[in-house]
């Protein structure tokens, strides 16, 4: 039996890449979130019900990105230089974020505010920039013998900064559900506040973005039934699952917060992510590089790829393992009070 | 000179992965430092090195931090910045990069957070198996980079379709390339060598304000302890690995030494001006014979010089060779540091010799300026190729304009200057309270919120946070 490896590794990575989407995207939404922190206090509290997992959760960009040169070598070649500003830009925002999480311990007095600042800065910024790094990626990439050949600002365009929009508030719709669920008293009832605001603003954005990106190419109209003016129902009721689920994750959340639960927000934005990514990637598959290259044509030698997939059978499990024990080790509520340590 | 794309990447490639490559040398050693010194708490239950623990593992976690931080960078410049490298590598080396994330990055990352916030969540033996992890991590990081790093030094294992694309043809010989081995032990003594001597003269600076603190006095012996030893091992592993460059890059080796003809007998130049122009040197200070003895074993041996290389070929000869001097400098520096740190130990007057414990601070950020001169060998050392011989560096760049580069150059110059003068700063203030004033308690390295018992103590107001 022979395995389909590029195909697998097309998994792989999208699976690694809705991890990074969904973990750092809650610690990226309290950094959206914390100028709105009522104290000083809270902002610590808000960065205590990540700071033991955040690091991990930023791997998941590293396997994401290691992981698409070391399986889709020309995806990555091809990609990186088109979207070079925008995957700076997150680079150098995360770095201000990253160490924003001991740098706040240490500063006094300006240096602290600065760092508080930087913090959500590098929260928004990161965000934003990978916002437009994803509407980049929807809206094609113009490759010339498998290279980038278009200009260094072709992905900024209405429908970017419409999809960077959409995920400031996924992100911050995630960060606020984790306040609820991980936090009590005055900051949870301010993060359920935050939540409601953001799930509206992610139920518009999300019904904006769906309707934008329907026109950004004619093969998404097509995959989603729409030909030459006509509409094919069967086609739409094939891909209908995908919007149901993002509108059941948007009615969990609602339903959550009406109900003032603590986990069910939080489940439902989850859900709202796996709708939209499933959406998105039902527009350009088998596409890596949208409406230019295909994930057989990017991919590894399969000796690189048949080598690699061996460590993956054996340290994923391992990997989702430790990640989960740690989690669970820091389970709980977390409370001013009662410290952290 | 003109400043476009190539040259522009090459000065942000050159910046990013110099200012990276200081912080993991160090946590390399510290988290190992941390380890041992959990790991003799537990055996001895002496809280001296608890407090110890306590104290730098404040100092690793800001380190740590920002060797993430600016990590991750490296892992996209190279699409960014070297598309046209990553599509040539990858069927060779992708797979060390994936393996480097799936063994250490995930490791280090999960088990940071136990190890500096799980004291109260986990027993004593979980903890101290999470820093194991984490310092287990750490070396595994250094293994897949340096095996991947010494596969471009001396490419080994693969073969060239005919449409130019690479493929590996035996794992094995990938991952460990002949000159593997050697540069892993050259490096990984650089980290722990790097780590002493920040650990010694950290606790030198604490012994010349407190001579009574007994954490710092062990703590420096503790130091002397391993640059003493390590650095002698690190003269031969070094020496051992010149021995490679030789045999692998006789390009490099001969702009190592300024060696432009090739002859028998070649002269030692202690200082040399080398002129690539001239293809000669233009002024040098030089021990006869003593070249060829130090770099093939024999006074008479034959040793290339840099002519038998078209000029194009030659890789940078005064930067090479200034910064192999400095390496090595350095690092007689240190020994001749450990002989003496080790004669005052044993004649037990340590703490009374002000002039070696100001010795030890100065000598304090040596490895660091050792491991970026090493590096800087390394890597000019190798032009005009990316992989020694296969592909060229200025093949290697992506379609980016000279724009696009010279901004985020001088963006990474910018936020890269903040970072750091905070970081050593913090870490600068944590030398300065010592290892007393942290206490035996496992931090609240959070800060106190208002209402809390000890709020009043808090040593600054605080404006906002």
């Amino acid at each position: 039996m022979s395995l389909d490896l590029p195909l697998i590794w097309t998994c792989i990575i999208a699976v690694a890449v809705l991890l990074y989407v969904m973990l750092d995207g809650f610690d990226l939404g309290i950094g959206i979130l914390f100028p709105f922190a009522g104290s000083p206090a809270e902002r610590d509290v808000m960065m205590n019900t990540v700071a033991p997992v955040w690091d991990g959760n930023e791997t998941w960009l590293v396997l994401g990105g290691g992981g698409l040169f070391a399986a889709f070598p020309l995806a990555f070649a091809a990609l990186m230089p088109a979207l070079y500003i925008p995957i700076t830009a997150m680079l150098l925002s995360l770095i201000l974020r990253g160490v924003a999480f001991e740098f706040r311990l240490h500063g006094r007095r300006q240096a602290r505010a600065f760092w508080t600042g930087a913090f959500a800065v590098g929260s928004l910024g990161a965000t934003l920039a990978q916002g437009l790094v994803l509407g980049g990626f929807i809206q094609g990439v113009s490759l010339r013998n498998g290279r980038f050949a278009g200009a260094a600002f072709d992905w900024l365009t209405p429908y970017a900064v419409l999809v960077a929009a959409g995920l400031v508030a996924g992100y911050a719709l995630l960060g606020a559900s984790w306040l609820i669920w991980r936090t009590k008293d005055a900051l949870h009832d301010r993060a359920r506040r935050w939540a409601w605001s953001a799930l509206a603003s992610v139920a518009l954005l999300l019904l904006a973005v769906s309707i934008a990106t329907l026109f950004v190419h004619p093969r998404i109209a097509m995959r989603w039934g729409e030909h030459e003016g006509r509409v094919d129902l069967l086609q739409l009721a094939r891909l209908s699952p995908i919007p149901i689920l993002g509108a059941a994750g948007l009615g969990i959340s609602g339903l959550g917060l009406l109900r003032r639960a603590h986990g069910w927000p939080f489940a439902g934005a989850v859900l709202v992510f796996i709708s939209g990514y499933l959406g998105l990637a039902a527009g350009f598959f088998p596409d890596i590089v949208p409406y230019s290259m295909t994930f057989r044509q990017a991919a590894n030698a399969d000796n690189a790829l048949a080598l690699m997939l061996i460590a993956v059978v054996v340290l994923l499990p391992a990997i989702i393992g430790y990640s989960l024990w740690v989690y669970w080790i820091f389970r709980g509520k977390v409370t001013p009070d009662a410290g952290y340590h | 000179m003109h400043f476009d794309a190539l040259l522009l990447s090459r000065l942000q490639f050159a910046f990013t992965i110099a200012f990276h490559i200081i912080f993991p040398s160090f946590t390399i050693g510290l988290a190992s430092f941390l380890a041992v010194l959990e790991g003799l708490w537990l055996a001895t239950k002496n809280d001296t090195f608890k407090l110890l623990y306590l104290f730098w593992v404040k100092i690793f976690a800001i380190s740590f931090g920002m060797g993430v931080v600016t990590g991750v960078v490296i892992s996209y410049e190279i699409g960014t910045n070297w598309s046209a490298f990553a599509a040539a590598a990858a069927p060779v080396i992708g797979p060390l990069l994936a393996f480097e994330v799936l063994t250490a990055f995930f490791l280090e990352a999960s088990f940071l957070g136990v190890m500096l916030f799980g004291w109260r969540k986990v027993g004593p033996k979980l903890h101290f198996a999470s820093t194991s992890l984490v310092a287990f991590g750490t070396v595994v990081s250094a293994f897949w980079i340096i095996s991947a790093n010494s596969w471009m030094q001396d490419p080994s294992g693969f073969t060239t379709l005919h449409d130019g694309t690479l493929r590996a043809t035996d794992w094995a010989r990938v991952i460990f390339s002949p000159t593997f081995p050697i540069r892993l032990i050259h490096m990984i003594l650089a980290a722990f060598l790097t780590t002493s001597l920040v650990v010694g003269a950290a606790s030198a600076w604490r012994l010349l304000k407190e001579p009574s603190e007994e954490q710092s006095e062990l703590a420096l012996r503790m130091a002397i302890g391993m640059f003493a030893i390590v650095a002698p091992l690190q003269l031969l592993a070094g020496d051992a690995s010149g021995k490679w460059v030789l045999q692998a890059q006789p390009a490099k080796l001969a702009a190592i030494e300024a060696f432009w003809d090739t002859k028998p007998s070649q002269a030692f130049h202690i200082a040399a001006w080398p002129d690539r122009a001239s293809a000669s040197n233009r002024w040098e200070l030089s021990i006869p014979k003593l070249g060829s003895l130090i770099t093939a074993g024999d006074v008479n041996a034959r040793v290339q010089g840099l002519k038998a290389f078209a000029p194009a070929d030659r890789p940078p000869v005064a930067v090479v060779f200034w910064a192999f001097r400095v390496m090595v400098g350095l690092g007689v520096a240190m020994i001749a540091l450990g002989f003496w740190g080790a004669f005052l130990v044993w004649r037990g007057v340590l703490v009374h010799s002000p002039l070696f414990l100001r010795a030890c601070v100065a000598m304090g950020p040596a490895g660091f300026l050792a491991v970026v001169a090493g590096w800087i060998v390394a890597e000019v050392g190798r032009q005009p190729f990316v992989i020694y011989g296969v592909l060229r560096t200025d093949q290697a760049l992506s379609p980016v304009s000279g724009g696009e580069v010279s901004v985020s150059l001088l963006s990474f110059m910018m936020i890269y200057a903040v970072i750091f003068s905070f970081g050593v700063l913090y870490i600068l203030r944590l030398i300065a309270k010592g290892p007393v004033a942290g206490g035996l308690e496992p931090a609240p390295a959070m800060a106190r919120p208002p209402g809390y018992a000890l709020a009043a103590l808090a040593d600054e107001p605080e404006r906002d946070g």
